[in-house]
């Protein structure tokens, strides 16, 4: 047990070191930078996803309805893993240089690359996402605002763009934050491709835990990693995206009461 | 993207194939270990957090908050590390289970809580005053109940299930996602990308479309049922 304490000094000693707290904290904006990045693509494409699935019934415009339910349908059936991986090994990455490498704080231009990859296949995989939930506030759009906006002269694109969307998208704010949480939480499936965000970045320090818990002497003997730096790395790391995600959830609850009022 | 029209390609996914499938079947054996201990959560905790004793209430709410708002990979990965470290031999398959358990318990939970919440208040005033104790009410009274109400979104964590199976990966599993990618990296097998990627990606729709469709036309029937008995009651109270 005294050795248990002695290692969990040692450990807690990681998170004193600025060096390692800042390497941490690059990766939760990077986390944050991520997620809305991903949330704002996806919410752009989702909307024309989801009015091509509503709308687009009649017609030749069936083929768009087609074509919209089975982007949704393949989506939201496979894994977010699997983007990942096809992404990296199938999505060409623009050209990258040193110095925005640099800029960034990467190493490499692989590592950006990679990064371009891994944000192509999670916007592509949250627009599915995004787009059911767009779909679900269009549906609750009463009928009767369409014929008033077309009786008004409003044409279809106005209809949608000026009457249509803006209530259905106050309809869904309260969803739209779960599915901010349900995109920082996906965001750490990066992790298995490309150290950046902060599941990366604890995982990697972890693996070097030896270097910062007081254990390491000289280079011929090199420390060890204890469990307790896995407690106190991976425990930072929970505690950061709990504090994060239950002041959304919360602020969902807040919401979701007072509509319900 | 070449390789999704090589038959060279496509020769080596088929001759490869019982790996694939031994992907999918280590997937569903995840999925489906992974969903017996969800539910015996899920249920003890939607029990604990619709008893009205506060105590109780506090602990499902704790577990439900904090696995519910960190990665399931953070806490997959967590595991993982503090067994290897303090020396202890278990087996991702394990961890596997376990991981996927406690996060998908929390979404369970929450299934059944609202499933209970659900049903009329009379119900329980009725089955206390003809004598069940909290057993029998809850067992007979109550959760047969909630089963139409409970079995849609238990579809939906089935394929949520099946498809976070794939976290596996960051510690060295052998589901589906892992061997498609060690698949398309193998020394042997390296370079069949699109085909390889194309029938991992096949066999996880195959698996989970169906369930997600069932689940959905399900949920429409329920909406369905509660507009008309709202209807009902509307025009009962009219009359």
């Amino acid at each position: 047990m005294d050795q248990f304490m002695i290692d969990l000094q040692g450990s807690l000693g990681i998170l004193k070191n600025g060096e390692v707290v800042g390497y941490l904290l690059k990766g939760l904006a990077f986390t944050i930078g991520i997620s809305l990045i991903t949330i704002v693509l996806s919410l752009v494409i989702g909307a024309v996803l989801a009015l091509a699935r509503n709308y687009c019934t009649t017609g030749p415009k069936r083929v768009l309805k087609t074509l919209a339910t089975a982007y949704i349908e393949l989506f939201r059936n496979t894994p977010l893993m699997l983007w990942m991986f096809f992404c990296f090994v199938m999505c060409p990455a623009p050209p990258v240089t040193k110095g925005f490498a640099k800029l960034l704080g990467f190493g490499s231009t692989v590592a950006v690359k990679t990064l371009f990859k891994a944000i192509v296949a999670f916007t592509l995989f949250t627009r599915g996402v995004m787009a059911e939930i767009i779909r679900g506030g269009l549906n609750a759009v009463a009928k009767g605002q369409f014929e008033a906006a077309y009786s008004q002269g409003f044409n279809t694109f106005q209809t949608m763009t000026l009457i249509v969307l803006p209530q259905a998208i106050r309809n869904i704010v309260p969803t739209m934050l779960s599915q901010m949480i349900t995109t920082i939480k996906d965001s750490s499936y990066m992790a298995s491709l490309v150290t950046v965000e902060l599941m990366g970045c604890t995982k990697f320090m972890i693996s070097r835990a030896n270097e910062y818990n007081g254990t390491w002497i000289d280079r011929f003997n090199r420390g060890t990693i204890h469990v307790t730096d896995v407690f106190v790395l991976f425990g930072f790391a929970f505690l950061v995206y709990f504090a994060i995600n239950f002041t959304l959830s919360c602020i969902v609850r807040r919401i979701r009461a007072k509509k319900s009022a | 993207m070449e390789t999704v029209f090589s038959a060279k390609a496509w020769a080596t996914v088929w001759q490869y194939r019982a790996t694939f499938l031994n992907g999918l079947w280590n997937t569903l054996q995840s999925a489906v270990v992974g969903l017996l201990i969800a539910m015996v959560i899920g249920f003890t905790l939607g029990l604990m957090a619709t008893s009205g004793k506060r105590v109780l209430r506090g602990i499902a709410r704790v577990y439900v908050e904090f696995f519910q708002n960190t990665p399931l990979i953070l806490q997959v990965c967590f595991m993982y590390y503090a067994f290897a470290y303090s020396g202890l031999k278990i087996s991702v398959v394990v961890v596997g289970f376990i991981a996927l358990g406690l996060y998908h318990g929390a979404y369970v939970a929450e299934v059944v809580r609202a499933g209970i919440t659900s049903i009329p208040f009379g119900q329980f005033d009725a089955a206390r005053s003809q004598g069940f104790g909290y057993v029998d009410t809850m067992r007979l009274i109550i959760l047969p109940q909630t089963v139409k109400i409970i079995l849609p979104p238990m579809v939906n964590q089935m394929v949520a299930l099946i498809k976070n199976t794939s976290c596996l990966y960051i510690v060295g599993g052998a589901d589906l996602i892992a061997t498609t990618y060690n698949f398309v990296t193998g020394v042997d097998t390296g370079g069949a990308y699109g085909p390889a990627y194309l029938l991992g990606g096949a066999l996880f729709f195959v698996v989970c479309y169906p369930l997600s469709l069932m689940a959905g036309k399900w949920e429409e029937r329920l909406k369905k049922r509660e507009v008309q008995t709202n209807t009902d009651a509307a025009k009962e109270a009219n009359a």
